[in-house]
């Protein structure tokens, strides 16, 4: 020790580094908290990155030597992967790049438990309490890292976005395969050291991930990417504890129960019940009894055109602009702010009506909207919007479908009934900008569009929308 | 007993840390919720302290080196490419105070919709 100059043994003693994660949490938390409101989340973000750069710095001093170069290579590759990936990623795009994102946090935590499985020789000499919290971020990880990729694939549509089910036996195969990860887990824990045993259990998990994410629509889609996200950050904490690094237990656990909150926040938008979307189907049910009612809508639908439709709004007093999914797959937020710049010049009061989990995830549309410089106090929450639509002229309904549909409160046999809407239908008249007759995520037939009050005009949100301005410029 | 007191106080961090994440997030506005996803996510990309200390153990086989190296390069995507798709989103919240010319409020006045 003497050997060592003072500098490095001062940088390298324990309680350094602790000053150091202590730093770090203290950052990760002011951060946090600056990304719960809109004027501070920037810096709140970048803040919680400080915290995240002193936590490696404090991890890259603390660490015995050697290996230098597996750490470089390490780094080198995840950064010649993440940057340019979050850096081109459209902003349509970015919930998938979210549950990706996820998907190999929950990927690393399975690797360090298997990694440190091997190292110890299948546990050996290692404290049980250390074990159970390895094996549980084991199974944790892997779950939360095929879960993530599945919930990647069906958003991207590589998968289809439709439940993959397997009808009643879905739920006996997801136990099967829950009881056979644990039974694994138990057996390594109680002293086994086969590596086969702890193979076998991450591929239960995996297939666990799988089959937990596939049945379910993509409606609820969001709430599962959240609910992983809760899931990575609860076995980076356990990870935390097998690895004995205060750093990794609170972020873990932060991030653990914050996702928690959020994804029952996000339920509660969606009047959706935990259980319910993890016991999956939604949307495939609903689609036979979309088809079934397709045949019962005997009324018609009335089309219109960008010329029509433009008169219609230039003469309106107020205007609400309702933004759904539709409106960010055509990037048509910029062409909707030319709309609205030019119904403003003609005194028409125009706000938008943001449902919470309008788009594929809350606050989507805002984001959208916010990139093509619409001012803040233009967005309306949902239940600041309801109450103004039975005085609105025109509804503009742009690519938003589910979270219209008024079957949510009057057919109590609707797979969304009871979930809470946008009350369009209150409004004087609606326009619906929507590519076809396609029933939305949800899989199910909108009432709304049946309504005499209704004009669908039909095509791509952007073209339509821009098409109606063109033909506002000229009246 | 020292491992006994080693869990109990990783225990407490455990508990007081999931405090913290509910109080710190049940006041957020539902317009922040997708970045507020996406930056905790990046959180979680603390998981490569773990991949980096383990690396640095001795005894890792030729497999482990590769399985670290991997869980390296995961954790690194998770927290870079978890706080640029943040920072992205976050970069469309900020005030341009020289935008509006026809004298509406700016994103920055507006603390609650």
């Amino acid at each position: 020790m003497s050997a060592v100059p003072l500098a490095s043994t001062f940088l390298q003693s324990t309680s350094f580094l602790d000053v150091l994660y202590i730093i770090a949490f203290a950052l990760f938390i002011q951060g946090l908290r600056g990304l719960s409101g809109p004027t501070t989340a920037v810096r709140g973000n970048r803040i919680a990155a400080v915290g995240m750069t002193i936590a490696v710095i404090a991890t890259l001093l603390n660490r015995n030597e050697g290996n230098w170069g597996l750490i470089v290579l390490g780094i080198a590759l995840g950064a010649a992967v993440g940057v340019p990936a979050a850096r081109q990623v459209k902003m349509t795009a970015m919930p998938q790049m979210v549950a990706l994102f996820n998907g190999v946090g929950g990927g690393a935590v399975f690797l360090i438990s298997w990694s440190e499985f091997r190292l110890t020789d299948g546990y050996t000499g290692t404290a049980t309490y250390i074990t159970i919290f390895s094996l549980f971020a084991a199974i944790v990880g892997s779950v939360s890292f095929w879960g993530s990729n599945i919930a990647f694939g069906k958003l991207q549509e590589i998968l289809p976005g439709r439940p993959i089910t397997l009808g009643a036996a879905q739920q006996i195969v997801n136990l099967l395969l829950f009881i056979l990860a644990v039974a694994a887990g138990v057996d390594i824990a109680a002293g086994s050291h086969s590596e086969l045993v702890f193979i076998g259990m991450l591929i239960c998990a995996a297939l666990l991930g799988n089959a937990v994410v596939l049945p379910i629509g993509g409606a609820d889609m969001p709430v599962v990417i959240s609910m992983l996200n809760a899931f990575t950050g609860l076995s980076a904490a356990a990870t935390g504890i097998a690895l004995d690094n205060p750093a990794l237990i609170v972020a873990g656990m932060i991030v653990g129960a914050s996702g928690s909150i959020l994804t029952n926040l996000m339920a509660v938008a969606m009047n959706r019940s935990i259980p319910a979307i993890i016991a999956g189907g939604f949307g495939g049910g609903g689609a036979v009894e979309g088809a079934s009612g397709a045949g019962e809508h005997a009324g018609t639908v009335r089309s219109t055109t960008a010329a029509d439709a433009a008169i219609q709004l230039a003469y309106a007093n107020r205007v609400v602009i309702v933004p759904g999914y539709g409106m960010a797959v055509a990037q048509a937020q910029h062409a909707v702010r030319e709309l609205t710049k030019e119904l403003e010049k003609r005194q028409v009061e125009v706000s938008y009506a943001i449902h919470p989990v309008a788009g594929r995830m809350p606050g989507h549309m805002n984001v959208l909207l916010a990139e093509a410089d619409v001012p803040y106090d233009q967005l309306k929450e949902m239940d600041e919007a309801n109450p103004e639509f039975s005085r609105t002229d025109v509804s503009l309904v742009i690519g938003a479908n589910d979270v219209t549909n008024p079957a949510a409160k009057n057919t109590p046999s609707s797979p969304i009934y009871g979930m809470p809407i946008l009350e369009v239908s209150d409004s004087h008249s609606v326009i619906v900008i929507k590519r076809s007759m396609n029933p939305g995520f949800a899989g199910i037939e909108n009432e709304l569009y049946y309504e005499p009050k209704t004009e669908m005009l039909f095509g791509d949100a952007k073209t339509a929308v821009s098409e109606i301005t063109a033909e506002l410029a000229q009246l | 007993m020292i491992l006994a007191s080693t869990l109990t106080t990783n225990l407490a961090i455990l508990v007081l840390a999931g405090f913290i994440g509910f109080v710190v997030i049940s006041k957020v506005p539902n317009t922040l919720h997708t970045p507020l996803m996406s930056g905790t996510n990046a959180i979680h990309g603390i998981v490569l302290l773990g991949g980096l200390l383990i690396v640095g153990l001795s005894g890792n086989s030729a497999f482990n080196k590769v399985i670290l190296v991997i869980a390296i390069a995961f954790g690194t995507i998770n927290i870079v490419g978890g706080f640029l798709v943040t920072d992205r989103m976050l970069e469309m919240f900020k005030s341009k105070p020289e935008r509006r010319a026809d004298g509406e409020s700016t994103a920055k006045k507006d603390e609650k919709p």
